[in-house]
């Protein structure tokens, strides 16, 4: 059962197996675990980025395809909610019909970008996907009128995802139970079935054969596989996937703009996410996800504890600045691709 | 030059199966194969000697379409397939083994050959089952696996075999592919004694069962000798010689297309 779930894909570690399971634990009781609206917030964008790093793997990891384009996937599927949600007034209705065009949007833009450029060469798909997507994030902010330029959108989402929803009475282990606890496990459970969905596709045939044009497109369409279909497909499913993550961080947020959805910065984090989690492999994007974000939030926090503790000192006190926060990152960064070319994920299943 | 006059003395036996017509390739000013004419029947193993850079794997690129011909045709059982891609060629019957090992270096040695079934089976693009629970494409694979003696290594990383081995999973990936046209180039070079004849008596199974056509570059005279209905022989691009084997060997070109280079005897 559980094999099957997992798609035959244990974590093959223990330690792996142990971190995976508390990031479960952590993600689902999350509201009852770390009751707050900021860590539940946090909780949330781990469980968005998952997805978004997961879908990036699915093309760069498995496919052997780079591309820059993530974030402008990402960002239709949530300007898709947004638009939707602006345009046919708040309920489930809209955000449906918003998440589904915008996966759809993404789809075939990935569909026309890569018939466009994966033919030639794969190199060459990482050009036009910049090129598109510094275009689009342009467009984006230029056409206020529709989009809401730079300072985005804010719609209303429905009313049974909202905090003054209540649908009992009183608290459960001190946590209300309203619409934004709904709203938080649509999104959990949401990421939960996509992820199961992208691990199944990977250890799918069609999962095989992306893998055997990683290793070698060229053995690979001696033996009969047309290689261009092949990543053209891996493209647009990791566009859907991409757009859907947007979607739900959409909804999650009540808020779109370009620089929560599509801005080049997250196209950066995503590819950290994924060096430092571990590239072709969905653990990965677990792992290095998780970690990301949770740094991208409490690191400052952390460092600013850890500057007051050594005040008396010389020096120490200002590298450990909260403002150097980003330093700190990068020597992270650093040390994690020296010492795990292979991501965590990689090290763990090595050192078994 | 044509080889009208042999293959018809041969067709008698056996049916065409892969013809190419004026097959040409120029790399700027160099003429790489140059317009080599010539029909290849069932049941028939033809070997291509010459000389390095003779264009006997140039030859096999534009078969085989790795590189696409500047001129002339290539044609399957009659059907025009010049300008079709490499992985439609090898699901019509052109089926190719590389001179240099060109596997899957990161898989395991039944992942490699069950690719190959997946392939064939046109299953590739299943993305909602799990490729462990097709036992249908696992079993043929294993079979295949077995048959290259490869079965104690079925699970072994493909870059931690022995270069031997490399070399038979090379041709286990060909054997599962099962085209039409089969084409080897040097299966068996840098493998040892023991293990060449492995892959000899495979290709000699093949050529047993009379229906499908065999092309092999190679430079052993012992396998030539063992196991070539016929001989072709290219030269600069161009198609010098075409026969019996024994004759073609004793014959003025062969001396010369080597240019006093004997044959590698092994």
């Amino acid at each position: 059962m559980l094999n099957k779930l997992l798609s035959g894909d244990m974590p093959r570690s223990k330690i792996l197996a142990v971190l995976l399971l508390g990031i479960l634990i952590c993600l689902a009781f999350a509201p009852f675990l770390f009751p707050g609206v900021r860590s539940v917030d946090t909780a949330a964008r781990i469980c968005v980025f998952i997805i978004l790093v997961a879908s990036y793997d699915l093309m760069l990891g498995y496919g052997g395809i780079v591309s820059f384009a993530h974030t402008m996937f990402f960002g239709l599927g949530a300007y898709g909610v947004a638009l939707a949600s602006t345009h046919m007034g708040r309920g489930f209705d809209a955000l449906l019909v918003g998440s589904v065009s915008g996966a759809l949007i993404a789809a075939l833009l990935a569909l026309v970008i890569g018939l466009f450029s994966l033919r030639v060469r794969a190199i060459f798909f990482a050009m036009i996907t910049l090129a598109i997507a510094s275009a689009v994030a342009v467009l984006v902010s230029q056409m206020s009128g529709l989009t809401g330029g730079e300072d985005g959108l804010s719609y209303k989402i429905p009313r049974e995802l909202g905090p003054a929803f209540k649908f009992y009475d009183g608290t459960v282990l001190g946590v209300k139970m309203n619409g934004k606890l709904l709203k938080y496990y649509l999104v959990f459970f949401s990421c939960l079935a996509l992820f199961l969905f992208m691990l199944r596709v990977v250890h799918s045939p069609f999962g095989r054969v992306l893998l055997a044009i990683r290793e070698n497109d060229f053995r690979a369409e001696a033996i009969g596989y047309r290689v261009v279909h092949y990543r053209v497909a891996a493209t647009c499913l990791s566009a859907a996937m991409a757009a859907l993550a947007g979607s739900l961080y959409a909804i999650w947020l009540r808020y779109v703009g370009p620089d929560t959805s599509l801005s080049m910065e997250i196209m950066i984090d995503i590819l950290l996410m994924v060096v430092i989690g571990g590239m072709g492999t969905m653990y990965g994007a677990v792992i290095g996800a998780t970690l990301f974000v949770l740094a991208q939030n409490y690191l400052q926090g952390l460092m600013n504890v850890a500057a007051d503790a050594v005040s008396g000192l010389p020096l120490l006190p200002d590298l450990l600045n909260a403002d150097r926060w980003l330093l700190w990152l990068g020597v992270l960064f650093i040390l994690s691709v020296y010492f795990f070319p292979t991501g965590i994920v990689g090290r763990l299943r090595k050192g078994r | 030059m044509d080889c009208g006059l042999y293959t018809q003395k041969r067709s008698i036996m056996s049916h065409p199966i892969l013809e190419t017509t004026d097959l040409t390739v120029r790399f700027g000013g160099h003429v790489a194969v140059d317009h080599i004419s010539c029909t290849f029947n069932a049941g028939e193993l033809t070997a291509i000697v010459g000389p390095n850079g003779a264009g006997k794997t140039t030859y096999f690129n534009l078969i085989s379409g790795q590189i696409p011909s500047s001129e002339g045709k290539v044609l399957l059982n009659g059907r025009d397939i010049t300008r079709m891609s490499v992985a439609q060629r090898t699901h019509l019957g052109v089926g190719r083994a590389f001179q240099l090992t060109n596997l899957f270096p990161n898989l395991n040695v039944l992942e490699n050959v069950r690719l190959v079934i997946q392939s064939k089976a046109g299953r590739g693009f299943n993305m909602f089952s799990m490729a462990s629970d097709h036992d249908d494409l696992t079993r043929p694979a294993e079979e295949i696996v077995e048959r290259v003696r490869l079965t104690d290594q079925a699970h072994q990383i493909v870059s931690e075999l022995s270069h031997g081995d490399q070399r038979k999973l090379e041709v286990a990936l060909l054997i599962a592919l099962d085209p039409l046209v089969y084409m080897f180039d040097e299966p068996t070079a840098g493998m040892s004694v023991d293990e060449a004849p492995v892959v000899l008596d495979l290709i000699a199974e093949l050529k047993a069962k009379k229906d499908r056509s065999i092309l092999l570059v190679e430079h052993k005279m012992d396998v030539i000798r063992t196991l070539a209905d016929r001989i072709i022989v290219l030269h600069n691009g161009a198609l010098a010689a075409d026969g019996d084997p024994t004759e073609v060997m004793a014959s003025d070109v062969v001396q010369e297309a080597y240019m006093g280079k004997e044959l590698e005897d092994v």
